[in-house]
């Protein structure tokens, strides 16, 4: 499958194709959620409306507007370099699952191609 | 008859180098930063991903990115953001590492460092500030196979700096030599402690084969697992030969990830790599953008400290010492000032870089220690080097009060005077030993009488042997010359 750029603002111009299922899958299979056949239909469609509204975003001429990266208008929010008290281990762990010797105990992660 | 032409191909390497930063706290939370505290106890809501939790910058890791983009010769940006990458792995309880997507706070730099007696220019693509990972400890022998993981978040969060090269290298030795001096050159800006031992300098290298020649760059694998320097050099040596193999049977490449085995010596394939709009990035909404205005960026080109190359061009220039001096002293900022400090005390340069680079160099090394960590001072090594010009003590009893000095921090003359070291320059006193020596030794005196100079050695040696080393190595020439040979 031809991996679709499915970004805000990529789809430019007029003709906005409709996302298909198997391109809703994609996104879902990256987001690690299952859906059904129906799921996927209902959010193909409801997907392409999003891509149609973001294309209407784009065609607005933006010609001498800077371009942001963020809503508000502050920046350069920051701390100090300074060490505070972190939790302690047993708070920290008391919601794992699993757990040994102060370590969250987790799946084997990679396997070899 | 058909003449097979062999196409020669050209290996090109670009890396991909991780520096841990030296701050007290992490990059979004106060948490301690320190290295080998126990599991998953230097964490918080933020840096566990917990909800509710809102992450805020921490200025000096700022400060050190921007350090090292300055260092590296790049472009500090007046404007850039954070965005958030997103993928699945258990080292990352947010699903999600902040980190710089399209406007990193670095650009466009380059470095230079010396292979063979060569510059190479290295072009840095970007440098930009993003949080560590959480480590896995794996239960089997290697990371493939193992039935679980283990996780600990204390390294989650810590303030790393990527730096991107372009793919300028050309060989695997090269690709070793360049992250030698890069790490280097990161130890000088004291933004990181780049050890690679404990992680704090990790590096992946992408690397391809194209035809001599050709412009176009060839499907590049990106190898991942380089925990030394030997590792980077030993694994892109194999996978270059790899690549070459597939490429001279006909076979094709294609983008891929691939883990080196250091044990096994060969490179596995991973997962296919993945795209990079695959990690879905897009702006880290909890952080406003960050804006380095002038006079910001002024006051911390003025804070960096002179870098390896500028100071290793001013030994030589200043001190009048070799190349290779110039090198071996500048492999640390604090062996650098022992060096310069201890010149300022002594008023010569090159006695004091001999010293330096052998004796004090050696016990450094025999001990596993840092020079930080011992307490011989500049000045107690230049009154060492004066005790020995004065004749006090000769150079081979100086080793022996350098090797107390070393350990104890003691005053030279202090250690001498103990153990009375000094050297026999009484000529009365040295005149019975030579003749004791010459009689106990006629066939060695006859052959030094016929014009055997060589046999001389061999006297003078009994001569220090018989004072416990302390004589007057010159005097007691000079008395055996004189008896022997009329001198």
């Amino acid at each position: 499958m031809e991996a679709m750029d499915v970004r805000p603002g990529a789809a430019a111009g007029a003709e906005v194709p409709r996302l298909s299922t198997a391109d809703v899958a994609k996104v879902a299979a990256q987001a690690r959620l299952r859906l059904t056949e129906e799921e996927l239909e209902k959010l193909s469609g409801q997907l392409s409306d999003i891509l149609r509204m973001a294309a209407e975003l784009k065609a607005i001429d933006t010609e001498g507007v800077e371009p942001t990266a963020h809503g508000i208008p502050v920046y350069n929010v920051m701390r100090d370099d300074v060490v505070v008290p972190s939790m302690s281990q047993a708070d920290v762990l008391s919601g794992a699952p699993e757990k040994q010797d102060g370590y969250f105990k987790v799946p084997r992660i990679l396997e070899e191609a | 008859m058909s003449v097979e032409t062999k196409v020669e191909y050209e290996v090109v390497i670009g890396l991909e180098i991780h520096a841990e930063l030296n701050t007290e706290s992490k990059v979004f939370c106060g948490c301690g930063t320190t290295f080998g505290a126990d599991p998953n106890s230097l964490v918080c809501p933020v840096c566990l991903g917990l909800p509710g939790s809102l992450p805020v910058l921490n200025r000096k890791a700022v400060e050190y990115a921007i350090k090292a983009g300055l260092a590296l010769n790049c472009e500090i940006a007046r404007y850039s953001k954070f965005d958030r990458k997103q993928y699945f792995y258990p080292d990352l309880p947010k699903a999600y590492q902040i980190s710089q997507y399209d406007l990193p706070l670095c650009r466009k730099g380059w470095v230079e460092f010396e292979i063979n007696g060569e510059v190479r220019r290295v072009g840095i693509n970007r440098v930009h500030l993003e949080e560590e990972a959480g480590k896995s400890v794996h239960s089997g022998e290697r990371l493939l196979g193992s039935e679980y993981s283990l996780i600990d978040y204390n390294r989650g969060g810590i303030p790393l700096i990527e730096i991107v090269t372009e793919p300028d290298l050309r060989s695997p030795e090269e690709a070793r030599v360049f992250l030698e001096q890069l790490r280097q050159l990161l130890l000088f800006t004291g933004v990181s402690d780049v050890k690679m031992e404990e992680g704090s300098l990790r590096c992946d290298a992408n690397i391809s084969l194209r035809p001599k020649g050709s412009t176009k760059f060839g499907a590049k694998t990106e190898v991942k697992n380089l925990n030394s320097f030997r590792s980077v050099q030993r694994a892109l040596e194999y996978e270059a030969q790899r690549q070459r193999e597939v490429l001279e049977s006909g076979g094709t490449l294609y983008q891929e990830t691939r883990h080196w085995d250091e044990n096994r010596g060969v490179t596995v394939a991973m997962r296919s790599k993945e795209e990079a709009h695959d990690y879905r990035y897009f702006p880290e909404p909890d952080l406003v953008p960050l804006v380095v205005d002038e006079a910001w960026i002024e006051r911390l080109r003025a804070e960096l400290p002179e870098l390896p190359r500028a100071k290793q061009a001013r030994f030589v220039e200043q001190y009048g010492l070799p190349r290779y001096d110039a090198e071996v002293l500048t492999t640390s900022p604090q062996l650098a000032d022992f060096f310069e400090a201890c010149v300022a005390e002594y008023g010569q340069a090159k006695p004091v870089s001999n010293w330096i680079m052998g004796e004090f160099l050696r016990l450094l090394k025999a001990e596993g220690k840092a020079i930080q960590q011992v307490q011989l001072s500049p000045k107690g090594l230049a009154d060492l080097l004066h005790l020995i010009d004065q004749g006090v003590i000769n150079a081979n009893v100086g080793k022996e009060v350098f090797e107390e000095m070393f350990h104890t921090g003691k005053e030279a003359g202090a250690i001498v005077k103990e153990r009375g070291l000094e050297q026999i320059s009484d000529t009365a006193a040295l005149a019975a030993i030579v003749d004791q020596v010459i009689a106990a030794n006629q066939d060695a005196a006859e052959t030094v009488r016929s014009g055997e100079m060589k046999a001389i050695g061999f006297l003078v040696g009994q001569v220090m042997k018989q004072t416990g080393g302390k004589a007057n190595p010159k005097l007691v020439q000079q008395l055996l010359r004189e008896r022997l040979l009329g001198d």
